[in-house]
């Protein structure tokens, strides 16, 4: 059906409703690439047949990601007029037992996290009730890790099904274009994004209303909007699943932008290793169509839009603007210098407005609620809501959604619960190979783009990798350069021939083979790199080495003068021992080493030739009795050569 | 790749945006590489040079121009499967399958193949399964929280036989 009026959006709207609140209990399986990746698939499937089987009368479907990773498959269940509650960690296995609940109309309660009796999904008229009871069960905003989110980029994520468009009607999806189309000019619809103060998610921060208003300004038959959503930080998975669990409030906030600037032609960019993504997308932008939300007229207006997408290919530089739209083009991904910005010269020479996934994922809430409301979430020039993928080395991994502003020490240890196995954490990276590493002193820092550019990083796309003392920082600044050395396209001399010179430096640390001089070498290269590289991949690769420097200078100084890895991850400086009071002559680890290293044979203690050990760790790995330890700078004493295990152990 | 795919695939494309790379992804997504054939037929038919289709598959980590094994294991080296152990897990997988480590083809990507071509080993940065780590991804399937041990396991489901 096509929708022109009011009416007809309402009319669908009701559809939808029915979906949500179906008058049958209503059984939705996470799958987005993380769900289904836990098995949240062979949940779904299991489901499917244990209800045919028992003849329950309830509606199956799917949903995106709620967040909450640690606790993946999650399966959400609302009976009619009763919370809607979120089942962790459920297993093909459980199926048989959760339609039985179901089929008595009651609820597997051992395996609920949480329940929601009411959901806002910003968008809609009023907050949905779902209905109050069980007792037993927390409340969602009462479980630590949810506490301090706000979620209104993923308003719908984990609770509407993201394939079917009525669903995202029905929580008010596409009011907002109607708002715009209907009852706004262009140029209300740039005042109030700028009101807003939303600034550009995806890295640098530009402030989102006064793009639109650049690219509105020029003079052009033809002008484009992108959507960059190749995301490319890795360790960041935010836009993946935006898109997975919610890909309409993609494509309605390019509809209002294209409106506002006056584009009749959308692309959203997306990378090649998202093929769940890039199937979403497809299917709801087919479905807009459907629903004539994209094409000629939309609303009955004058106002035409059409959505494409292009897929990435592994470029991490393609993330970058003008590199991006080469690839559109179909060209080898290079930056250009700027200007002319694409809001002047961008896609096939035309006026080109391009913002990240999340910066129009908050466009729709922006135009429904107004500039004002959103201005209030956040702090002062950092308004608004962001998206966090928090992972690492932390106990409780997942997508964390909270106002700009909150400190890191909020949402590393409060939110996800501090080190894993009581580990000490030592650090947090953010903005992936552009960022920096903040120590655990700064952990007050409140995250929004200026917080974090004092302490030397950058916001980026919103990647929180957590470090604890098991990682090394040297380690982590030379990882990092290997990214960027092999992602640097080539264009300029700073960016390809320093990156690969201070990746040389750090090897040499990790090796073993430092001197102090090379401290100064690193940092001057860093500089000169970073303020003549052609775009901003060069000019911020940089960035792990000075704050690992800055903030961890203890760590290269061990490396360099005592050639000793503090947290035993340098291959060079480490040396696996067998410890002969827990040896047990196994053989085990002789029969695995893979060079031959391990000296032994059946009731005799085992002894690692130094000379021969690669230190791959693979009889650490394998030792049933934990008899394997790894040292730097230490020894400890073994026997010459294989003698009798002592009896009675 | 035979002509009348290769062609349905071209066709696909109706503007200009995204074409040409669209069609090599579609055409490295079924073949599993770009054979050398169907390249020439793309250059022939959007009369593009080769040269130019060549800096576009080695230009973008996307694309291989050797075949590929029977089986594809792409281990993530992104950060947070860094930081979890990665290095660790593509060592384990080349051990385990015994083939040697530092070996990349001639356009310099990562890329190395069983000698009886069932499985081929390369690497990404991320497949936004972060949680997960370490995360390793054989025919499009994904893997996370991998151990050595678990490694040889799901090396199993794929007819691996053992060492
Ligand atoms: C090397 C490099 C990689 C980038 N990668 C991304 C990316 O993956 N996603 C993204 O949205 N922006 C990325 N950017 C930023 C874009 O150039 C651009 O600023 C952004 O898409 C603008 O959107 P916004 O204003 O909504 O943030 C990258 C920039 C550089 C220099
Ligand atoms: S870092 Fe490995 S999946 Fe993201």
């Amino acid at each position: 059906m096509k929708i022109k009026t009011l009416q007809d959006l309402e009319n669908v709207r009701k559809a939808g409703i029915k979906k949500l609140f179906p008058d049958k209990p209503r059984i939705a399986v996470g799958l987005a690439t993380c769900g289904i990746a836990a098995g949240g698939q062979d949940v779904y499937e299991a489901l499917e047949t244990a209800l045919k089987k028992k003849g329950v009368n309830a509606f199956l479907t799917k949903t995106g990601c709620f967040g909450i990773c640690n606790e993946e498959p999650l399966v959400n269940i609302a009976m009619p007029g009763k919370p809607l509650v979120i089942l962790h960690k459920v297993q093909k296995e459980d199926a048989e037992s959760i339609a039985e609940k179901v089929a008595k109309g009651k609820l597997p309660e051992e395996k609920a996290l949480c329940k929601i009796e009411e959901w806002d999904h910003i968008t809609s008229e009023k907050p949905f009730f779902y209905g109050k009871g069980y007792e037993n069960i927390p409340l969602w905003n009462e479980i630590p890790y949810f506490k301090p989110q706000k979620k209104v980029v993923l308003r719908d994520a984990g609770i509407i099904n993201p394939e079917d468009i009525e669903e995202y009607i029905a929580v008010g999806g596409y009011s907002a274009v109607y708002k715009a189309l209907t009852k706004m000019t262009p140029d209300e619809v740039v005042e109030e994004v700028k009101k807003s103060g939303l600034r550009g998610r995806g890295g640098a921060g530009f402030p989102t209303g006064l793009k639109w208003e650049f690219t509105k300004k020029e003079k052009s038959d033809v002008k484009y909007v992108i959507c960059n959503a190749d995301e490319g930080d890795p360790g960041a998975y935010m836009n993946r699943n935006e898109m997975e669990s919610d890909p309409h409030m993609v494509i309605e906030g390019m509809i209002i932008g294209a409106y506002a600037i006056g584009a009749s032609e959308g692309f959203i960019y997306v990378r090649a290793e998202y093929p769940l993504a890039i199937e979403r997308l497809k299917l709801a932008i087919k479905q807009a169509k459907e629903y004539g939300l994209l094409g000629e007229h939309i609303f009955g207006t004058e106002f035409s839009f059409d959505i494409r997408i292009a897929t990435g290919a592994g470029a991490f530089v393609c993330g970058e603007e003008t590199a991006l739209i080469a690839s559109i083009e179909g060209k080898p991904g290079r930056p250009r210098p700027r200007p002319p910005f694409p809001a002047q010269k961008g896609l096939w020479e035309k006026p080109t407005n391009i913002n990240n996934v999340e910066t129009w994922c908050n466009i729709a809430p922006i135009i429904k609620k107004g500039g004002e409301w959103f201005s209030r979430i956040g702090i002062e020039r950092n308004t608004g809501t962001k998206v966090f993928s928090l992972v690492g080395k932390v106990n409780k991994v997942g997508l964390v959604e909270v106002p700009l502003g909150t400190t890191i020490n909020e949402i590393v240890c409060h939110i996800g619960g501090c080190g894993i196995k009581s580990k000490e954490i030592k650090a947090v990276q953010t903005g992936g190979p552009s960022g920096g590493c903040i120590p655990r002193n700064l952990f007050d820092t409140p995250i929004d783009y200026d917080h974090l550019k004092e302490v030397g990083s950058i916001m980026g796309s919103g990647g929180l990798v957590v470090m604890d003392e098991d990682t090394c920082m040297v380690d982590t600044a030379k990882y990092f350069l290997s990214f960027t050395v092999d992602e640097s396209c080539g264009k300029c001399v700073p960016c390809r021939e320093g990156l690969k010179r201070m990746y040389d430096i750090l090897e040499k640390i990790t090796d073993g083979r430092g001197t102090e001089e090379d401290l100064g070498i690193l940092d001057e290269l860093a500089h000169t790199i970073k303020a003549t590289s052609l775009c901003g991949l060069g000019q911020t690769a940089p960035n792990p080495v000075i704050t690992t420097i800055k903030y961890f200078k203890d760590e290269y100084m061990e490396h360099i003068k005592n050639k000793v890895c503090p947290a035993r991850v340098c291959r060079a400086l480490i040396d696996y021992f067998i410890v002969p009071d827990k040896c047990k002559g196994c053989t085990i680890c002789a029969k695995n080493c893979p060079v031959g290293a391990i000296d032994g044979g059946p009731g005799l203690i085992h002894i690692i030739d130094q000379s021969k050990c690669i230190a791959c760790g693979t009889c650490m790995d394998v030792c049933p009795f934990d008899a394997v330890v790894k040292l730097s700078g230490e020894k400890i004493d073994t026997p010459d050569k294989p003698i009798p295990v002592k009896k009675g152990r | 790749m035979d002509k009348e795919k290769l062609q349905e695939i071209i066709d696909k494309y109706d503007t200009e945006s995204g074409k040409l790379l669209g069609i090599l992804e579609d055409i490295q997504r079924t073949e599993g590489y770009l054979p050398k054939d169907s390249l020439i037929y793309v250059s022939k038919h959007l009369n593009v040079p080769l040269s130019k289709l060549y800096s576009l598959a080695t230009f973008y980590s996307f694309f291989n121009l050797q075949p590929v094994g029977k089986h594809i294991i792409t281990v993530c080296m992104g950060t947070a499967c860094h930081v979890k152990g990665a290095p660790h897990i593509l060592e384990t997988i080349e051990e385990l399958l015994g083939i040697s480590p530092g070996e990349t083809t001639s356009n310099g990507k990562f890329m190395l193949t069983t000698s009886d071509k069932q499985f081929t080993v390369n690497t990404a940065r991320c497949f936004g399964a972060c949680s997960m780590a370490p995360v390793i991804r054989v025919d499009g399937k994904i893997y996370g929280y991998n151990t050595p041990k678990k490694v040889a396991e799901i090396l199993k489901k794929y007819g691996w036989r053992g060492k």
